[in-house]
């Protein structure tokens, strides 16, 4: 390998800077998960989701019922974080007496 | 007789031969021995093939049937990309320890009686107590005493139901029942301990994250994933095991997004997956029972990918907690890509094996009428993208930049990831190729429109929701008691407790028995004591040397008394 495109190389994959960690790349990111999201729900417009209990076949049911239940899930945790989160030592304390 | 070799016996013989080999032999034993074993059952035909006197009980050691051959060979060509993945890192003991732990997966897949079924359950106890142990730190050793009790404890429950089934039906065989007695409830929950079911779930989240980078691969596919067998054989549609999967699935979701530790986040999702399983064994259709095989299958092989590239970054940075790593895609990016694909497996994105598996079990659920638990199932598979899907390569591989700058995993794990990463999407992709081999024909179609879409807005919207919700998830450094905080914390306190009152009142006991003893001993001396005890007459009354003209006095008036009393009668 030349000196030179060792030198290419090193800027291009320099690990300080890598491209899909700077701002404008996740700026971009967001943009294409947006327009991701909103294309899975006007699918529905041409697919029909056929649901089996009425209301899963409802325009947008899926990403609903998905957001829905992740903030539910999260939430639970959290509170339920505040009962049962212990110091990373708790058991080996004991250990250590 | 037969005519081929029982294939738990080659890979347990391979075991035996790693540690009798060296360099590039042992290599090849490793190599080679699950590819024979392999081979091997392939050629177990349906029906039982072997039978031995054993004690009075004809035992069947090796039965063939579709679902049994299928949960063979996956765990056989776990044993290969394990094998391949750990060969040149791991120690030779530990690479034997997991060969003779997979030989006994596979020996209770082939298992025909509940006798053989029971031994090879407990070569697996024993051996994966080993892998556990060769984690090498202290903490590895305290789990894996643990992990030890546990499942020595979960076999004797086993072995009192079969016991029970023994005396009280004269059967051996393993055959569907339901849990409709004392002695199939111990059998059942025997084997629910091992498919770490409540209350019991935190053996596998304590264990498995002790091992090592390698022992984890191994630890990840076969002890819950033969539960899963087990009960397919013993209880399909026993209607408990709804609820059960049900709560496993929501368990692990729960603790993985509370936990910090990198390979418990996977051990918790371990659960989180074999609770769907458990749950379709519970709904118990043909389809129901195709899903849950399928999708153990499916998860073996997607599990121990999340594990190999876990593995390899701890393997490079010796650390374990997300808190301590991040932005490691800059420099590991095949570990990064094949987490990736193992995380979109596991989440049941389409065109992966997770999609084409796990949704078998939602409609199943959904062609029974089981409104709840079709909508439990397909929360937590949002859940599922949630706590594994993107937690795990997000909080290892991008986050913040930690910093750090290892080098890619060695190529014996690259190549092992990479096998894994193409099953992942060939099983995706191609679903019929698993489909041929389940226990009943398959009449499922997964690609349809309906379902793409629905799952794909399902998991994106929750993609969405993690990363609104990622200020609430920040990561911290503890961890979260589980039921085991019960035999870790409260058992030993209460010991304790129950030593110092015992402590109290055994002092007391003996206080109050020296106090008794002392003061008999006084009076002891008193009346007795010796004569060399004193001076003169200080010693005891029944001690003294009586004058013997006293003795004659007190003769004298006893024999007067004793004629007195006798003329008066």
């Amino acid at each position: 390998m030349k000196p030179d495109d060792l030198g290419k190389n090193a800027v291009k994959r320099d690990p300080d800077n890598a491209w899909l960690a700077r701002p404008p790349t996740i700026r971009l990111l967001w943009w294409v998960f947006a327009a991701v999201l909103a294309v899975s729900v006007a699918a529905q417009i041409v697919f029909k989701v056929k649901g089996y209990f009425g209301v899963d076949g409802w325009f947008g049911f899926g990403a609903v019922f998905g957001f829905l239940s992740c903030l539910a899930m999260v939430l639970f945790a959290k509170a339920l974080g505040w009962v049962l989160k212990r110091d990373e030592d708790y058991y080996e304390e004991r250990d250590g007496d | 007789m037969i005519d081929f070799l029982p294939p738990a016996l080659i890979l347990l013989a391979g075991a035996l031969l790693i540690g009798l080999t060296r360099g590039a032999l042992r290599t090849a034993v490793v190599m080679i021995a699950p590819l024979l074993t392999l081979a091997a059952i392939w050629q177990v035909p349906d029906g039982v093939v072997l039978d031995l006197p054993f004690l009075q009980y004809m035992i069947e050691p090796i039965e063939g049937s579709p679902v049994r051959r299928l949960f063979a060979t996956i765990f056989a060509l776990m044993a290969f990309g394990g094998g391949l993945y750990a060969y040149r890192q791991a120690k030779w003991y530990e690479l034997a320890a997991a060969y003779a732990y997979a030989s006994g997966a596979i020996g209770v897949s082939f298992a025909g009686d509940l006798i053989s079924l029971f031994l090879f359950w407990e070569l697996m106890a024993l051996f994966s107590t080993v892998v556990v142990w060769c984690g090498g730190t202290p903490g590895a050793r305290a789990a894996g005493i643990r992990y030890a009790v546990m499942h020595l404890l979960g076999g004797v429950v086993l072995k009192v139901g079969i016991e029970g089934v023994m005396v009280h039906t004269g059967s051996i065989e393993v055959r569907p029942m339901l849990a409709d007695n004392f002695d199939h409830w111990m059998i059942l929950a025997g084997i629910l301990i091992n498919a770490a079911a409540p209350p019991v779930s935190a053996w596998l989240s304590d264990a498995y994250p002790q091992s090592s980078p390698t022992g984890s691969v191994f630890l990840s596919a076969f002890t819950t994933k033969t539960a899963v067998l087990a009960l397919i054989l013993l209880f399909p549609g026993e209607p408990v095991l709804i609820g059960i999967g049900l709560f496993m699935v929501m368990y692990g979701i729960i603790y993985a997004l509370l936990e910090n530790d990198i390979r418990r986040i996977l051990s918790f999702s371990i659960v989180n997956q074999v609770g769907f399983m458990v749950c379709a064994i519970g709904i118990g259709t043909h389809m129901a029972i195709n899903g849950a095989a399928a999708h153990a299958f499916a998860h073996i092989i997607y599990k121990a990918l999340l594990f190999m590239s876990a593995g390899a970054v701890v393997y490079r940075t010796g650390m374990n907690r997300c808190s301590d790593v991040g932005g490691l895609f800059r420099t590991m990016p095949l570990t990064a890509v094949c987490g990736i694909i193992g995380a979109l497996a596991i989440s049941g994105f389409p065109l992966t094996s997770g999609f084409t598996t796990k949704t078998m079990i939602s409609q199943a659920a959904a062609n029974q009428g089981l409104v709840w638990v079709y909508f439990l199932l397909a929360a937590a598979s949002a859940g599922v993208f949630l706590h594994a899907g993107i937690k795990f390569p997000w909080f290892v591989f991008f986050q913040r930049d930690s910093g750090l700058r290892p080098k890619d995993a060695p190529w014996n794990m690259a190549v092992a990831m990479v096998f894994f990463s193409v099953l992942c999407i060939l099983f995706g992709v191609a679903p019929q190729l698993l489909y041929a081999y389940l226990p009943y024909p398959v009449e499922y179609e997964a690609y349809t429109a309906s379902k793409v879409l629905f799952y794909l807005q399902l998991l994106l919207f929750s993609g969405l929701a993690f990363f609104l919700l990622l200020p609430l998830m920040r990561r911290t450094e503890t961890i979260s008691l589980d039921a085991d905080w019960i035999w870790r914390r409260a058992l030993p306190v209460l010991w304790g407790w129950g030593q110092a009152v015992l402590g109290a009142a055994w002092g007391a006991l003996l206080s109050g028995l020296g106090w008794l003893g002392q003061h008999l001993g006084e009076r002891g001396r008193r009346y007795f004591g010796s004569e060399a005890g004193g001076e003169g007459r200080s010693h005891g009354v029944f001690a003294r040397a009586w004058p013997i003209g006293t003795t004659a006095l007190w003769i004298a008036v006893l024999l007067t008394a004793y004629v007195f009393f006798y003329y008066l009668a």
